[in-house]
Parts: C-alpha cells; sequence; structure tokens
C-alpha cells in the first residue's frame, strides 16, 4: 500500500509504523545516484544490491557497517568515539560510518546522547568546558577530532540546524548572506543578492519571502524560520548538514514541508537529522542508527532497521513499547 | 458555590483595586518631590542664568560658572572613556569567559562591594595613593576617582545585557564557522549595544554630579584650566557646595550655586532621558 504523503503520514503517527515499513529504497539506485525521493513504492525493502548488510546482535554491542560499499561514498567515519561531561560518559565507543548525499536519522530515547554525538560531527562540544572527547572522527583522511583541526573550516564544510529555530535578528536576506560574507567568500551586492537567492530557492523559502528580504527573519513563522536557518547554513555550501530535531518545535505542515525538503536537498548535502519522530526517520532517512544510553545499538538501512530490528531494544522502542 | 465564587471574586477585585491606590499614591509622592526639586531650581537659579555664566569663571565676586562647567565636562568625559573601555573589556569578559569560574565570582563580588561603595571613600583613596604621594591636586586625581566610580556600572550593565544575548545565536553563528571575537563583536556587541550604551550614560550622569570624589582629588578653583590634568580643575558639584557653604554670605555667588544646581540637574534629566530612550531602541 503506498502512501503518498500527507494521508499516510496522519495514519501512519496514528498506528504506528507498519505504514511506514513499505518505505523502498528503490528510487536510489546501485550506482549510487540519486533521484529525487518522491518514492514512497510499496515494494518489500531490498537488502540486495550491495546494500549494506546488517551486522547486529542482540547483545548490546555496538554496530556498524563493515560490508563493501563500493558505490557509496564515505562521508564521516567515526571510529571509537568517546565523550564526558566531567565524570558522565554519555557516549561510549561509538563507531558508525555516514555516507555521502544520504540521509542518516540517529533515533533514540531521550538523553540518550543523540544531540551529543551531533554536536561532536562539527566539534560543537568545545564550547563545553566540561566535554572531553576521544576518539577518531574521519573526514577525507582527517581528524575531525584532532587538537590541531580547523574548527572554523571544519564548520563550514559541517553546517549545522538547530532544535529552535534561531535566526539573527536581521533581515532575512543579512541571515543568509551573513556567514559567506563572513568567511569572505562573496563580497558585491550583486553576487551577495545572487547567492541568497540561490539558498532560498533550495531551502524552499524563495518564493514565500522574494518580496520581504529585508524584513526582519524574525518576523517569519516558526516553519519560515527554520527553512531560513537551513538556508543560512547551505548558503555556505556545506558538505555535510547536521540538524537536532529540526522539525520538533514546528506545527505539522512546517514539518511535512521540511522533511521534503531533506529528502531533496541530499542531492547536494549529506545529512545527519536527529529525531524522535519515528515515523519522520522511515519517511526521510536512507540509513537509522539507533542509540541507547550513549551508546549506538543498532545501525542499518532504514527499511531493514524498522521491519527487522536485529536488537530487542531497538524493536522495543521502535514498537513503541518503551522510550 | 457560586456565591463563594463571587465573594473570592469581590475580595480580590477589591484587594486589586487597593493596591492599585497605593501604587498611585507612591508615584504621586515620587513626582510631588521631583517637581517639588525642579520647582525650587527653576525659582531660585532661572535668574541668574544668561549667557555670561557659561562663557565667564568664577570669581571673588560674581562672575560665571564657565570655568567649572567645562572642568566638570572635561573630568566626567575623559573618566567616561576610561571606564567605558576598562568596563566593557571586564563586562565581557565575566559574560562571555568568566562563567561560573571562581576568579569570575570574586571579581563580581568587587564589583558589587565598589558599586555601593561611598564615594567619599573612593576620593579618600584616591588621595591617599595619588594626591599625596605627587603632592598636589590634580584634574587626573579627579578623573581616577570618578573612573573607580563609573567602572562597576558599566561592568554591570555591560555583563547584564550581553547575558540577555540568547546562547542559541552565539550556537549559530559558531555553528557557521564564526570565532570567538567575531561572535562577540558582530553577535552579542550588535544585540548588547542599546543596553550598554544606556549602562554608560547613567554612569556618566552619576559622575557628573559626584562631589565628594572631588574634594580631595581635583579640588576645585576660580580659573580656567582647559587641559591642564596636573593641576587642580573647577566643577560644578564643589563650586555649588562652596558657593552655599563658605561662601554663602556673598549674594552673587549664592544665587551662581542656584544656577549652577539648575543647570547640572538640568543635565542628568537630559542623560537620562536620553538613556530611557536608547533603552527603548532595543525593543
Ligand atoms: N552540557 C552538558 N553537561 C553535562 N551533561 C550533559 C550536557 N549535555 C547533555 N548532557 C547529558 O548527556 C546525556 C546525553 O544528552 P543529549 O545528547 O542531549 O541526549 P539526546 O539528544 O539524545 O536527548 C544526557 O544524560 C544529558 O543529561
Ligand atoms: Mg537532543
Amino acid at each position: 500500500m503506498t502512501h503518498p504523503d500527507s494521508a499516510a503520514r496522519d495514519t501512519a503517527a496514528a498506528d504506528g509504523q507498519t505504514e511506514q515499513r513499505s518505505r523502498s529504497r528503490e528510487s536510489r539506485p546501485a550506482n549510487g545516484e540519486v533521484q529525487p525521493a518522491v518514492d514512497h513504492g510499496a515494494s518489500e525493502p531490498q537488502s540486495a544490491g550491495g546494500r549494506p548488510e546488517r551486522q547486529g546482535q542482540s547483545g548490546g554491542k555496538p554496530v556498524s557497517f563493515n560490508n563493501e560499499v563500493d558505490h557509496e561514498r564515505l562521508s564521516m567515519t567515526v571510529t571509537d568515539l568517546d565523550l564526558w561531561y566531567g565524570d558522565y560518559q554519555a557516549l561510549k565507543s561509538l563507531d558508525i560510518e555516514i555516507y555521502s548525499n544520504t540521509v542518516t536519522a540517529l533515533i533514540g530515547p531521550s538523553g540518550c546522547g543523540k544531540s551529543t554525538f551531533l554536536r561532536c560531527l562539527n566539534r560543537m562540544n568545545d564550547l563545553i568546558p566540561s566535554a572531553r572527547i576521544e576518539g577518531r572522527i574521519e573526514m577525507d583522511g582527517r581528524n575531525v577530532n584532532a587538537r590541531e583541526m580547523d574548527v572554523v573550516a571544519l564548520r563550514r564544510r559541517v553546517g549545522m540546524v538547530f532544535q529552535n529555530p534561531n535566526p539573527f535578528p536581521k533581515t532575512i536576506f543579512e541571515n543568509v548572506a551573513y556567514a559567506p560574507r563572513m568567511h569572505d567568500i562573496v563580497s558585491s551586492r550583486r553576487d551577495q543578492e545572487e547567492l541568497v537567492e540561490q539558498a532560498l530557492r533550495d531551502a524552499g523559502l524563495w518564493d514565500e519571502v522574494k518580496d520581504k528580504l529585508d524584513q526582519p527573519g524574525t518576523s517569519l513563522s516558526g516553519g519560515q524560520q527554520q527553512r531560513l536557518c537551513i538556508a543560512r547554513a547551505i548558503a555556505l555550501r556545506p558538505d555535510v548538514i547536521l540538524m537536532d530535531e529540526p522539525t520538533s518545535a514546528l506545527d505539522p505542515i512546517s514539518t511535512a514541508i521540511i522533511e521534503d525538503l531533506m529528502v531533496r536537498l541530499r542531492k547536494d548535502f549529506t545529512i545527519v537529522v536527529v529525531t524522535h519522530n519515528m515515523q519522520q526517520a522511515a519517511r526521510v532517512a536512507d540509513y537509522t542508527a539507533f542509540f541507547h544510553l550513549g551508546e549506538i545499538i543498532e545501525y542499518n538501512d532504514t527499511a531493514t532497521l524498522f521491519e527487522t530490528p536485529a536488537t530487542t531494544k531497538a524493536e522495543d522502542y521502535i514498537t513503541g513499547r518503551y522510550g | 458555590m457560586n456565591t463563594t465564587t463571587t465573594s473570592l471574586y469581590r475580595r480580590r477585585k477589591r484587594l486589586n483595586q487597593l493596591v492599585m491606590a497605593a501604587c498611585l499614591v507612591a508615584t504621586g509622592i515620587g513626582f510631588l518631590f521631583l517637581f517639588a526639586i525642579l520647582f525650587t531650581l527653576v525659582s531660585k537659579g532661572v535668574g541668574s542664568i544668561s549667557l555670561s555664566i557659561f562663557t565667564e569663571r568664577t570669581r571673588m565676586t560674581g562672575g560665571g560658572l564657565g570655568n567649572a562647567i567645562w572642568g566638570t565636562l572635561v573630568m566626567t568625559c575623559v573618566a567616561t572613556v576610561i571606564g567605558t573601555i576598562v568596563g566593557v573589556a571586564a563586562g565581557t569578559w565575566l559574560a562571555e569567559y568568566g562563567g561560573k569560574r571562581k576568579m569570575a565570582k570574586v571579581i563580581r563580588f568587587i564589583n558589587d562591594v565598589l558599586l555601593s561603595a561611598p564615594s567619599i571613600i573612593v576620593g579618600l583613596f584616591i588621595y591617599a595613593v595619588v594626591v599625596v604621594p605627587m603632592g598636589n591636586f590634580s584634574a587626573w586625581a579627579g578623573v581616577l576617582s570618578l573612573t573607580v566610580i563609573i567602572v562597576p556600572v558599566v561592568i554591570r550593565s555591560t555583563e547584564d545585557m550581553m547575558q540577555l544575548i540568547p546562547n542559541s545565536l552565539r550556537e549559530a553563528a559558531a555553528a557557521l564557522g564564526a570565532h570567538r571575537w567575531w561572535i562577540i563583536v558582530r553577535v552579542c556587541y550588535s544585540g548588547a549595544r542599546a543596553g550598554i550604551m544606556t549602562g554608560i550614560l547613567l554612569g556618566f550622569a552619576r559622575i557628573s554630579g559626584e562631589t565628594a570624589p572631588l574634594l580631595f582629588t581635583s579640588l576645585n578653583s576660580n580659573q580656567w584650566n582647559f587641559f591642564q590634568l596636573n593641576n587642580e580643575m573647577a566643577n560644578l558639584p564643589m563650586t555649588i557646595y562652596q558657593n552655599m557653604t563658605i561662601n554663602s554670605f556673598i549674594p552673587d555667588l549664592v544665587s551662581l550655586a542656584w544656577a549652577g544646581a539648575l543647570i547640572l540637574t538640568a543635565a542628568i534629566l537630559i542623560l537620562n532621558i536620553a538613556a530611557r530612550y536608547f533603552s527603548r531602541q532595543r525593543s
């Protein structure tokens, strides 16, 4: 049974994940080319075609893909990542590989370290004095986590969108032009205008704001503000965009728009999204990692994880028995 | 049940009216004093206000207040400039770097003490550490004691205003690859500017009327002193004080004092209104 968007969204929200299980991955052919994901096909999920096979045992051990990923380009590879807040260990020996031009969802109960992990990927935890991080996060052969890593350069390549929309108290135009100007990517007014328009178009906001670019970004609705924040992030043309529960403060319609946006954006960007909403993960994510108490219990392509979770913890969480 | 809720409602309404009335009375008393002060100052001082009061120096009998107004302006401005640089830097450190560190807590405590320190103690301190070793009263000493008074005001308002900037904005900028200094200057200052300006203006108004710290430091004089900060410098509060006390037998000087008091009060009133205007602009 197919679920063209909103109708299915509602039923799915009502009766659990059964609707979502049929999320097909056929729209992403094995040659790595990504088509606009309007695929809500009805076929069974296929783990053939070189797609990474699940490796989880139900022992609660961290799981990672070790299969051949010939058709997928790796964006970030995390090995043995530990994080402590003071004496409290919030992340325990994480291993995960993030693939380019995919949407990867991080799910799990509250407080299990999803945000903490996400913030490791662009070193935002540097801002927290008590945080101590060990392990390796490799991106293009370099360790993001290394002391000598240029954090500014890193954050140009790894953008972030926060749970609560946080546009600067400036005009819509300024919000988008802000970072490119800060990094001296553009200077002339014309270049700025071009770049702002492109970013706003990519974020699906252009038509709504093109006549009021000089109005404050904070005057927009919550959903528009969040898309403005996405535009602000993609104006830098990063490789990776991290999103921490980007829709949890938004209404259902805005949520649907941003979900579509995520699926569209993976053509150009790698997206890692934390979500509380399992239907959302099922709808937008190619891969999903299940976090529990600071560990990655299970990581697999979304359809497999949701249909045949290997661990009881993941199964319980997904079926709503706990979380 | 209906009757009890109505009676409860009535009781609340009566209480509300009572409190409102009390507030009105309190406000009325406040206004009464303000207008009484203004009325006294205007009725006694406006008669002797003329152009010459701004252009002539104080003499043994009469003259003007030009040198005192100038002296107050110079010392207040120099102290405000130094106080702004020191105070904004310290306030920024407290808000952005200090956090919960022990050092920051100590500084905050000392700052609170300074904020409420009697100004005559400040004057006495500068007298002991600057005037006595240097061997003479000087405008620099006056500037220093005024600086000691304005710095805590600026530190406090800077820190408070910086802390009003939501952390989410700092994070947003950091996530876009902004350096720390960029975040402070372009995100925090640009948001806190109005509040910090307000604090500086209020501090300026406060020190422009301070008498006690100048008593032992810049002293006062009858002469014009434009930029000789190593010498004594005339100033309005001291002139008012001297004319009203030791010189009170000379009617010309007494009316000069009233005029000076009016000018000072008007200036402070205007500064306060300007400060209000600035803080309005923020929201
Ligand atoms: N700044 C911090 N200082 C100390 N502990 C923190 C901090 N941030 C998060 N934690 C703790 O780390 C754990 C993981 O938090 P978080 O990553 O925010 O979880 P999630 O996003 O999955 O809900 C929680 O137990 C939380 O209390
Ligand atoms: Mg979180």
